[in-house]
């Protein structure tokens, strides 16, 4: 897993778990169901669109709250491809990396960044280029085991090999 | 080298010589808390794997809390997949039957099962309050559940830590829940990101176990990965009337290093709410009295402990609530209800017109039990008030304390309560 192509969706400060998935919909039995409440609150037409927006830069403490992993799960499920944040929710971060998902912390501010912008992010070499506007950012490389751990798409597959 | 109380646990769980802040370290765990997750997505996670074990089925407490009894069919089915997978891995401490103990993170200390130098992780956030207990605990997601179920084994970030100084009393009417709020509004919800924080002080002595629990349950509203308290004899008491089990006390050592130390006069914090929507939206409840209320809120795991029952009760006795607010009283656990039944607090809260429902987490992740509507505003002794928490998206939530919901309850709008008193 190196290069990863999509398009930017828009957060602020603070998004919580309880933003990303509603507590009503956590009862749900068919994740299918689950998806369409995805960030719901602050955007009814996320999942819709979400083609144009797949991969999410928000700022600080992103993924706050709760450890209900259907947070990301739905992001998973909707084909979200990284999420860029100033900072992560401790088990937020945890959860995505072990979902496959890369979280990437970036100092940068990301004030530019508009809603559909042409990203493009080389985990490798720790960089992000918006093509939209022309700006290239470098972050801090995602530690070596947890590469490993987004290379195998996620923490189970990779314990499957090992048990 | 010298170490805080994080790195000493973290030190000994990973069988390493040295530890530092930043480093990479793996650990063995020695209890794990799963509630209705395992139902959600644990058992799906899991099943994956295609194993029929678990590493320690005694080291596993399995409760359901959330939706208890279920609310919803939907809530039921959860529920049987749940004791469907802790029948099939023959889990020990299997209390997702009956459904009458209460919130986890109150009946897990109840039961003797947090005790000092222990690791515990659980599927639920607010897993950091056994830190009350001088324990390191947090809370981690499904798929973490699964790789300790498999392996009892966790990746840890060795966190930097904070030292809180705490001095004195709390003034009469002022509660652990103000000085928690006010933290978290000193500092920030990012202030504490992936730190430990560290409560030493005559002032954390003072505090009752009920109350230090309030505050390590809401050190995750800083961010924070750990809160813990120092052993002293109250917490020995406190273990003695609940566990046999032998337990090693953990304190830091005297050249432990500190990324920040910050220190309070209890006597100093005044009546604290955080405001909609965020646990960082604090404000002194003099900003905020007059905000009318509809619903009033006493339980869940920060704030449904007896302590938290005697003072609101102390307050409503001998009167009524508001005719326009609804008041509903959520002892966290049975042990807890028993006792408010024993010491005529529930006929208190009946009389006042409160509503007394069983232990659960109900309300507080409007699940059941004071679900809120459209434009509704509920003050709440919990911990969250993000958009939507206990109903419809268009409510409002303030997070105060159990004083502060009982004689906002009276009154009809937020109130604070050291008039009353």
């Amino acid at each position: 897993m190196d290069l990863i192509k999509g398009y930017a969706y828009i957060l602020g400060d603070d998004i919580s778990t309880d933003d990303i998935i509603p507590s009503h919909t956590l009862t749900m039995r068919d994740s299918n169901d689950m998806v369409k409440h995805t960030l719901e609150f602050l955007d009814p037409h996320f999942s819709k669109n979400v083609d144009r927006g797949n991969i999410i830069f928000a700022g600080e403490n992103f993924g706050t709250g709760s450890s209900r992993e259907e947070a990301v799960h739905v992001f998973k499920l909707l084909g979200i491809k990284a999420v860029v944040a100033r900072s992560f929710a401790r088990i937020y971060f945890r959860n995505l990396i072990n979902n496959g998902i890369p979280a990437i912390s970036l100092k940068w501010n990301l004030n530019q960044f508009v809603k559909e912008d042409v990203i493009e992010i080389s985990l490798l070499k720790g960089l992000i280029i918006n093509k939209s506007q022309n700006i290239t950012l470098d972050f801090e490389k995602i530690p070596e085991f947890l590469m490993d751990i987004l290379e195998n798409d996620g923490v189970i597959n990779q314990l499957k090999k090992i048990l | 080298m010298s170490y805080t109380i994080a790195e000493k646990v973290l030190k000994e769980h990973s069988n390493l010589k040295e530890i530092s802040p930043g480093q990479f370290v793996d650990c063995d765990i020695d209890m794990i808390m799963v509630h209705e997750q395992l139902g959600g997505r644990i058992h799906l996670e899991y099943d994956k794997l295609g194993i029929d074990y678990i590493w320690d089925p005694d080291k596993v407490f399995f409760i359901l809390d959330h939706w208890v009894p279920p609310p919803t069919i939907s809530s039921a089915q959860m529920h049987q997949d749940a004791r469907k997978f802790a029948e099939k891995y023959k889990i020990t401490h299997n209390y997702g039957y009956q459904q009458d103990k209460g919130i986890c993170h109150q009946v897990l200390p109840e039961m003797g099962f947090a005790r000092p130098g222990m690791l515990i992780v659980g599927s639920d956030s607010h897993t950091t309050t056994y830190g009350a207990f001088n324990c390191l605990s947090t809370g981690i997601g499904a798929t973490d559940v699964s790789v300790v179920f498999a392996t009892g084994k966790l990746w840890f970030k060795v966190p930097e830590s904070i030292k809180i100084n705490l001095h004195g009393h709390f003034e009469k009417g002022i509660m652990a829940k103000d000085f928690i709020l006010s933290l978290i509004g000193d500092i920030s919800t990012k202030g504490a990101l992936y730190k430990s924080l560290e409560f030493h002080g005559d002032g954390a002595k003072n505090l009752s176990i009920d109350s230090r629990m309030t505050i390590t349950n809401m050190v995750v509203e800083a961010g924070a990965k750990f809160g813990i308290f120092l052993p002293d004899d109250r917490l020995k008491e406190w273990l003695a009337k609940r566990t046999s089990k032998q337990y090693r006390n953990v304190v830091p050592d005297e050249k432990a290093e500190y990324q920040q130390e910050l220190s309070y006069e209890l006597s100093e914090i005044t009546p604290t709410v955080a405001k909609p929507s965020n646990p960082g939206n604090i404000a002194k409840v003099e900003e905020v009295e007059g905000t009318e209320i509809d619903q009033a809120f006493l339980g869940s795991c920060t704030n449904g402990r007896i302590e938290d029952l005697r003072i609101a009760a102390k307050i409503l006795e001998g009167n009524k609530i508001h005719p326009k607010v609804r008041m509903i009283v959520t002892p966290a656990s049975k042990e807890i209800y028993l006792q408010a039944l024993k010491e005529g607090l529930l006929e208190i809260f009946l009389r006042a017109n409160a509503i007394v429902t069983n232990s659960t987490c109900g309300a507080c992740i409007g699940g059941h039990l004071g679900v809120l509507g459209p434009n509704e505003v509920c003050i709440s002794s919990t911990n969250r008030n993000f958009k939507g928490r206990m109903g419809d998206p268009t409510s409002e939530i303030y997070l105060a304390s159990p004083a502060t919901v009982a004689a906002s309850a009276i009154n009809g709008s937020i109130k604070d309560p050291r008039g009353v008193i």
